[in-house]
């Protein structure tokens, strides 16, 4: 079981609110991200629920108990680090044993749980290595094996691929997300990157300067972000913001129009623009345009677009797709 | 150093300073080697001749020469222990944010820049002094008989001074390798459940382990060569009792004149720094090449 609530939980560096006070229901079993930009308190929140940091108010109950004064191991949580943190000078079953070898377990049982978490990894063949013998991948799943030894109540990633390359990223997002289904465990998921938070998560929480702007599944989201930032982050390439006569046409301060959702027709629309910049990637065209009146934008065309510096196109976009936005950036629904 | 010509031209450059290096090196050494099978005594010049290796069996026959082999091992081991052990320990107060901790590192810091000469004279005058030293009069206070260091246990006192001057290298070099240690390693131990003590034994002293042998390493070769705090305090006495391989050698050359025979002996020195040397670096050495 792994239920977490977090009520009114803040923490202040001195004078410096970093987190002013988040509510937030995690499900058991479920997968979530906290998703944010660098500095917005996401891997804080995430040190608060594990332990690491003292909360300065506020409380935060792991299947009922509140747990905020306790000392991290006893939490029942595991963590896996960005650094991955293993302990250099021991080998790969060691660094897996440790957290039981803490526990005061029995020979026995540890080597009979360093050994199945080993399989479920593909590490058995590494145990004898030490950490600087492997590749970045390996160490990233020897971080997690020492996670999942402990069998705890939930698990803390905290950007556990930023230091992999594209390609194992892709790779390890997707083991990761496998290990989920197979473990049925919750996993709270710490990232900067809004395509690893909509591809892993069950619930997406969106923070900004400590504060909660959105929490929900990832297609909410991105279907009705509940403001300009939210909408802003999710998605990628970025969401287009337009002011202007074509908000006022909308009835509202800006709308909001993502670059998917735009049709391009050389011939007629509603927006006349001019091409700077055309990014051919084969399956989609992204179009970095100046709209005449608006300023830039960027579309996202599907297939190949022969189109290039200079050209004239318009675009149209799709009416039922348009967020609109008042004064303060609070999404407005559909008109 | 890419191509040919550019390493020779590197060689060509960097040969100067190696042969002078080599020659400052090797004159000294050959003449030690040379006088060393003479017979040549100070106090009756013009008589050298070549006496083949009877310098060096006096030198190792003499009672004197073991009894200062033992106290040399002794002094080393004793020092070793303490500075190492002290220096983890000192340097794990001064890495916590504690008030005052830049002016608290400059004074451990302090006693390393001050030379064995005065070291071992404020030691021997100011503290150790059983008259008018401070170890005395806080003796008093208590009503105990002050202790006479110097006569009672001299090469206890010699050890302490010794250390009192090595343990701030141990410091320095301990608490920049308690620096470089990852925090991410300590926060994942104890979400492992490791408390203070297990992550002292599990993951600092591991992580230390290279510094310390740095500190292992670069102590002995200067230990084995103590010389002014003995010189100034004890003279190497009472007795033999604070005479080490560096002492024997002094009076041999400069209290009994006998040139051939102090050759001997720093020859037989040199061969004991190397086993000791080889034997640290087989123990230990393994740990630098991680």
């Amino acid at each position: 079981m792994g239920a977490i609530r977090l009520e009114k939980v803040k923490k202040s560096f001195g004078t410096l609110d970093v987190i002013p006070g988040v509510d937030l229901d995690i499900n058991d079993g479920e997968f979530v991200v906290f998703v944010g930009p660098s500095g917005c308190g996401k891997s804080t929140l995430l040190r608060l629920i594990a332990g690491l940091e003292d909360v300065t108010d506020g409380k935060i109950l792991i299947d009922g108990t509140d747990v905020a004064n306790e000392a991290p191991a006893k939490r029942g949580l595991s963590m896996v680090f960005q650094s991955y943190a293993l302990y250099p000078h021991m080998t790969v079953y060691n660094n897996i044993a440790f957290g039981l070898k803490m526990a005061g377990e029995s020979k026995d049982v540890i080597d009979q749980k360093v050994q199945s978490a080993a399989k479920i990894l593909n590490l058995t063949d590494y145990l004898d290595r030490r950490p600087g013998a492997l590749s970045g991948g390996q160490r990233q799943r020897v971080a997690i094996g020492r996670a999942i030894v402990r069998n705890p109540a939930a698990f803390l990633f905290d950007e556990p691929l930023s230091n992999l390359d594209a390609a194992l990223r892709v790779n390890m997002r997707l083991e990761i997300t496998g290990l989920h289904q197979e473990l049925k465990t919750t996993m709270i998921y710490v990232t900067h990157d809004q395509v690893e938070a909509m591809t892993m998560a069950d619930k997406i929480v969106v923070l900004q300067a400590g504060r909660v702007e959105q929490v929900g599944k990832p297609m909410e989201l991105y279907n009705s972000p509940a403001n300009k930032f939210v909408a802003g982050f999710i998605g990628s390439p970025k969401m287009n913001f337009l002011g202007g006569e074509l908000a006022a046409k909308h009835n509202c301060h800006e709308i909001g129009i993502r670059p998917e959702h735009l049709t391009v027709s050389t011939d007629r629309g509603d927006i006349a623009a001019t091409v700077k910049i055309a990014e051919h990637l084969g399956a989609e065209t992204y179009l970095h345009v100046e709209a005449d009146g608006l300023g830039p934008m960027t579309v996202r065309a599907t297939g190949e677009m022969p189109l290039g510096e200079h050209d004239k196109i318009f675009l149209t976009p799709e009416q039922d797709r348009i967020h609109r936005f008042d004064a303060h950036g609070l999404a407005l629904g559909p008109s | 150093m890419s191509t040919r010509a550019s390493t020779l031209t590197g060689r060509i450059m960097s040969a100067p300073s190696i042969i002078v290096l080599f020659l400052w090196m090797a004159v000294p050494l050959g003449m030690t080697i040379y006088f060393s099978f003479l017979r040549y005594n100070l106090l009756s010049p013009g008589m050298e001749e070549w006496i083949g290796t009877l310098n060096y069996e006096f030198f190792l026959t003499d009672p004197a020469f073991f009894a200062s082999l033992a106290n040399t091992l002794l002094l080393v081991g004793s020092v070793l222990v303490i500075t190492v052990v002290g220096g983890v320990l000192l340097g794990l107060m001064l890495d916590q944010p504690i008030f005052g901790r830049g002016i608290l590192r400059l004074l451990v810091i302090a006693p390393f820049f001050i030379m064995p000469t005065v070291n071992a004279l404020v030691w021997k005058n100011l503290l150790m002094d059983p008259v008018s030293g401070m170890f005395a009069w806080i003796a008093s206070l208590f009503g105990l008989p002050a202790i006479d260091w110097f006569t009672n246990a001299p090469l206890t006192s010699i050890i302490i001074m010794v250390s009192w001057q090595w343990l701030p290298f141990a410091v320095l070099i301990l608490l920049t390798a308690l620096q470089s240690l990852d925090r991410d390693q300590k926060e994942a131990a104890q979400m492992d459940g490791a408390g203070p003590v297990a992550i002292f034994f599990y993951i600092t002293l591991p992580h230390l382990s290279r510094a310390i042998t740095v500190v292992v390493l670069i102590e002995t070769i200067f230990l084995l060569t103590v010389f002014a705090e003995i010189f100034v305090t004890t003279g190497g006495g009472p007795g033999l009792a604070t005479t080490n391989i560096a002492f024997l050698v002094y009076t041999q050359a400069l209290l009994q004149f006998d040139v051939g025979g102090a050759s001997a002996g720093g020859i037989v020195a040199v061969i004991l720094a190397n086993i000791v040397a080889i034997f640290l670096i087989r123990l230990i050495g393994k740990n630098l090449d991680k």
